[in-house]
């Protein structure tokens, strides 16, 4: 049913991350399909990479050692922004569009009061995409 | 962690895990991890990520100066006038001299070799366009400030120096002219006034926040340092920049950016209150200041949570295409010619006025080097943090040549031409007669000036509407870095923090406005500016240093 699952990943917030990456994994290998681990860095050094190519071979090493072992290759693409707070949602459709995904699989939090001045990424994504996203919650 | 300090950052190029920045660049080899003193938490569901002793030290001590100025404004506009008058009578020579050598580096760096350093690595390509970075930097370093000065600056200068010398019964001088002045010779009052203003305006401006900027890049985009203030201090002290000497250098970042940008809100806040009342005959007064700076703090607010390219970019660029168009305006409109050849008659007399007026010794002219020289390089160097960070956050990619030429050589010619286009025409309306703007209150000089010129109703509007914008960018601009000083280095901290950062800024401007108006603020940016002047010159020996041990591009 679904031939390339994207999956967006903050390298700097791994621990929030386990749920959503399994739920991914899993589905990767119920319909054999494809993972592309989508990642955004900044130019400037940053808790987990000091460098944006830093970023990238890290990302490219996760990769690797979380997707499932289903016969297809998994991938892993950096965005570069300038201001990843404000941009991470455009991006992630950006993303969307250039991976060719066909479901998307993020974490995001409990909605909450903020949530009507600063819309969570996720609720953003699933809101302005033509592709099918699975929101999983902490 | 190894505390001994390190004065040659040894670099080692196959640092694990690590790979060179695009192409070759010289990473220090640190295990600070970025972030690593930071305390994260979700109070409300709120979240934040700060540096706990930079921003907890920083918000209360502004905390306790704002209520301090608040509650007793007669006595910290005192205080403050004390430290500024402390420091123009003192440390005036300090602070000329070390414009000088900042001046004089920058020029060097062009032409040396080191200029074909790359900023982020040899290879590294531009995160912005040349337009896009231009318009940043620019409405980031000095937008309101022309606007306010444009016009009254040149006339002071003019009508001080016509004025000629004056002396007290003391022997010193009470005459506020430059140098020696030009009693009753107008043509010599006016290349003097100009070459005064230019001096102001020009190249040392540009080099404070050049030298901010240059060193701030190298140490986060090459050497591989969170984009914060300590980070230029690790030639000097090593990984002890990670404890509390570093802690203190950012909080002094952080005071000398909200005083100098609070100024610069207030002058703001006060020329577009002017402009209203000018043109719509609304009331100026307190009152309609707070309401100002509140309404564009909410602006600016949006802004933020718009981010650097949806707001602060746009943004800019609207108001370089204004400020553009209103520089054309003048220039047809006013005496086209005399501005054509004052351009460069000014340029002439600026460069031949230039050894004395930046000379730090045997000063006789003191009311002009310590109330306007002295008062001007304090309050860009107040500024130099926010400018400077916010300059190194859109630059990597460009050389250290293309750099130096984008932030000091184009900026202080545009500085040359807006003077010279302002100052002509407002020192050609005295010298025809009209003493409207001579008379008025400096934020009304403008809009006096353009009155006499044709359609004032649409001009005087785009005059306001510009000073609101850039009041916006620098209060964008300004949240982001503080934000990020007080983050540790990160950029990419949760968007409530910045918004908090932004309301600070516009309740210290309403607080300093309450406790004492433009001089308070004024004397606060001057005060936060001598301490940040030995930053600068870290900042000095750090470039030079990190550059020194950086690959050549092609």
């Amino acid at each position: 049913m679904y031939k390339k699952i994207m999956v967006p990943v903050d390298l700097a917030h791994l621990e929030a991350l386990e749920k959503p990456l399994t739920v991914a994994a899993d589905m990767a290998k119920h319909y054999h399909a494809a993972l592309c681990y989508v990642g955004v860095t900044t130019s400037q050094p940053s808790s987990v990479a000091r460098t944006p190519e830093e970023y990238e071979q890290k990302l490219k090493a996760f990769a690797h050692e979380h997707a499932p072992d289903n016969g297809q290759e998994p991938s892993a693409r950096v965005y570069n922004s300038h201001d990843p707070v404000t941009d991470l949602d455009d991006i992630l459709l950006k993303a969307i569009e250039e991976v060719e995904a066909d479901l998307v699989v993020m974490g995001t939090h409990l909605p909450h009061h903020i949530d009507a001045i600063m819309p969570a990424n996720g609720s953003k994504v699933a809101a302005h995409s033509n592709v099918s996203v699975f929101l999983v919650r902490p | 962690m190894d505390n001994k300090p390190d004065n040659s950052p040894d670099t080692h190029e196959e640092s694990v895990g690590v790979p060179a920045p695009e192409g070759a660049a010289n990473l220090i080899d640190t295990d600070y991890k970025i972030g690593q003193d930071n305390y994260q938490a979700a109070p409300l569901g709120v979240n934040i990520d700060i540096h706990g002793a930079v921003f907890a030290f920083s918000s209360l001590v502004i905390l306790a100066f704002v209520i301090l100025s608040l509650a007793l404004p007669d006595q910290s506009t005192a205080w403050f006038e004390g430290a500024k008058n402390w420091i123009n009578n003192n440390m005036t020579w300090f602070i000329l001299l070390a414009a000088n050598i900042f001046v004089v580096l920058c020029l060097v760096l062009i032409v040396t070799p080191l200029g074909k350093v790359r900023i982020g690595g040899a290879n590294a390509k531009p995160d912005f366009s040349y337009l896009g970075w231009f318009s940043m930097l620019f409405a980031a370093g000095m937008g309101i400030g022309l606007m306010f000065y444009g016009v009254s600056e040149p006339m002071s200068h003019y009508g001080t120096a016509m004025g000629g010398i004056s002396v007290g019964e003391d022997g010193a001088r009470t005459d506020w002219a430059p140098l020696g002045g030009a009693e009753g010779d107008q043509s010599a009052a006016m290349s003097l006034g100009m070459a005064a203003t230019i001096f102001h305006w020009g190249l040392h401006p540009w080099a404070i926040y050049a030298i901010v900027a240059l060193s701030l890049a190298i140490f986060a985009y090459n050497k591989g340092l969170p984009l914060t203030v300590r980070s230029i201090f690790y030639p000097l002290l090593g990984e002890r920049i990670w404890g509390w000497p570093g802690h203190i250098i950012d909080i002094l970042a952080v005071f000398a950016t909200l005083f100098g940008l609070a100024t610069s809100l207030g002058i703001g806040a006060q020329q577009a209150s002017a402009g209203l009342t000018y043109l719509f005959d609304i009331p100026g007064g307190t009152t309609t200041l707070v309401l100002l700076i509140a309404a564009i703090t909410a602006v600016a607010v949006v802004s933020i949570v718009a981010g650097v390219d949806k707001g602060v970019k746009r943004l800019s660029e609207i108001n370089m295409v204004l400020a553009f168009l209103l520089l054309m305006f003048v220039i047809f409109v006013g005496p086209t010619l005399l501005i054509a050849t004052g351009f460069f008659k000014n340029l002439g007399s600026y460069f031949a006025e230039l050894p004395f007026l930046s000379n730090p010794f045997g000063r006789e002219d003191a009311n002009f080097s310590q109330g306007w020289t002295t008062f001007y390089w304090a309050w860009w160097i107040s500024w130099s943090p926010f400018v400077g960070m916010f300059i190194a956050r859109v630059s990597r990619g460009r050389s250290v040549r293309e750099f130096l030429t984008a932030v000091l050589l184009v900026p202080s010619t545009i500085s040359v031409l807006w003077m010279t286009a302002f100052g002509t025409t407002a020192i050609q309306q005295v010298q025809n007669g009209f003493e409207g703007a001579s008379n008025a209150d400096l934020p009304v000089k403008l809009f006096e000036v353009l009155s006499q010129l044709p359609l004032t109703e649409i001009t005087s509007f785009i005059a306001i509407f510009l000073v609101i914008v850039f009041f916006v960018t620098s209060s964008d601009s300004g949240s982001l870095v503080i934000d990020t000083i007080t983050a540790g280095g990160k950029v990419d901290a949760p968007k409530p923090q910045r918004v908090f950062w932004g309301v600070i800024e516009g309740a210290i401007a309403i607080a300093l406005l309450i406790g004492g108006g433009l001089a308070a603020l004024q004397s606060a940016a001057v005060a936060a500016g001598l301490p940040f002047t030995l930053v600068l010159l870290v900042g000095c020996y750090a470039i030079v240093k990190g550059l020194m041990s950086e690959p050549r591009a092609k």
